[in-house]
């Protein structure tokens, strides 16, 4: 018996990539590095980064407390390359007695390669409550078809 | 990780009390510093709703919860690196705080305590009467 499927490299690669940085956060927790408790930089892949999908769109959500839209950049590029670049700036003084320090500062960037292709014209984001969701309608060829079953 | 490690997001190994509901508590991430008059405590709670938070005073103690409504796909992700849920933290704050003071503040998802020292008790001097 033999099957048609499409065939999607990248969704495999994909799953692979996932699979195994799964397994680097197993052996070396989420962060990737242990972090200091003061001053804490920002982890290499800042942010975290959530995607998921319905028929139309594909979303990417991350938690960016204390960073405005002003500091925020979202690109597209190349159908499935998403960018989120962004800066987060400390309010605190500079003459302080701290007792704890766990919130990172400064700038990040973020590269997030999509499962799917997307439009980079049909692109929304937006800030609620320090989280930013990014929504990003599908290409044609990446929706799923509806095929027409004609009987007889 | 070992304990003194900041835990934002990773586990529900806090004391807080447990709900009817269970669920995961994450521990936010915070800083604390103190000035002359008041310490001041940042915390980042994103996803919660100002009107979602409870925080209160008691005792000494400054507990800071943080509602998080289910956001997300309604079946799987195709990429999760972090998880939903609540944010439950609580500090026990050392100096004596002019409880009327206090005051909070919630913006961009980051939640600021500002906790006003009392006035120290000024030196009296005391009338000594002679017999």
């Amino acid at each position: 018996m033999t099957s048609l499927m499409r065939w999607e490299p990248f969704r495999e690669l994909h799953r692979e990539m996932r699979r195994l940085q799964r397994e680097m956060d197993r052996i070396f927790g989420r962060w990737g590095v242990e972090l200091p408790t003061v001053g804490v930089p920002f982890a290499a892949a800042y942010p975290p980064v959530n995607v998921w999908e319905d028929e139309e769109y594909v979303y990417a959500e991350a938690e960016l407390p204390g960073v405005s839209m002003d500091n925020l950049e979202i690109t597209v590029t190349g159908t499935n390359q998403l960018t989120i670049k962004g800066e987060r700036k400390q309010t605190a003084p500079e003459k302080a007695e701290w007792h704890r320090r766990e919130r990172a500062f400064g700038a990040f960037e973020r590269l997030v390669e999509l499962p799917v292709t997307v439009d980079p014209a049909k692109v929304e984001a937006r800030l609620d409550n320090g989280v930013l969701t990014i929504k990003m309608a599908k290409t044609a060829e990446a929706k799923p078809r509806k095929i027409v079953v004609k009987t007889e | 990780m070992p304990s003194n490690s900041p835990t934002r997001k990773e586990s529900n190994e806090i004391t807080a009390p447990e709900t009817t509901r269970g669920g995961t508590y994450y521990t936010p991430r915070t800083d604390i510093y103190e000035t002359e008059d008041e310490i001041v405590l940042s915390c980042d709670m994103p996803g919660v709703k100002p009107q979602d938070l409870d925080v209160r005073f008691e005792r000494g103690e400054l507990s800071l919860h943080g509602k998080v409504a289910p956001r997300g796909p309604s079946g799987a992700f195709l990429q999760q690196e972090y998880g939903i849920g609540d944010f439950y933290r609580s500090f026990s704050i050392q100096p004596e705080i002019d409880v009327e003071k206090i005051s909070a503040e919630f913006r961009n998802g980051v939640l600021t305590v500002r906790l006003p020292k009392q006035e120290r008790i000024k030196p009296r001097k005391i009338a000594v009467k002679a017999g």
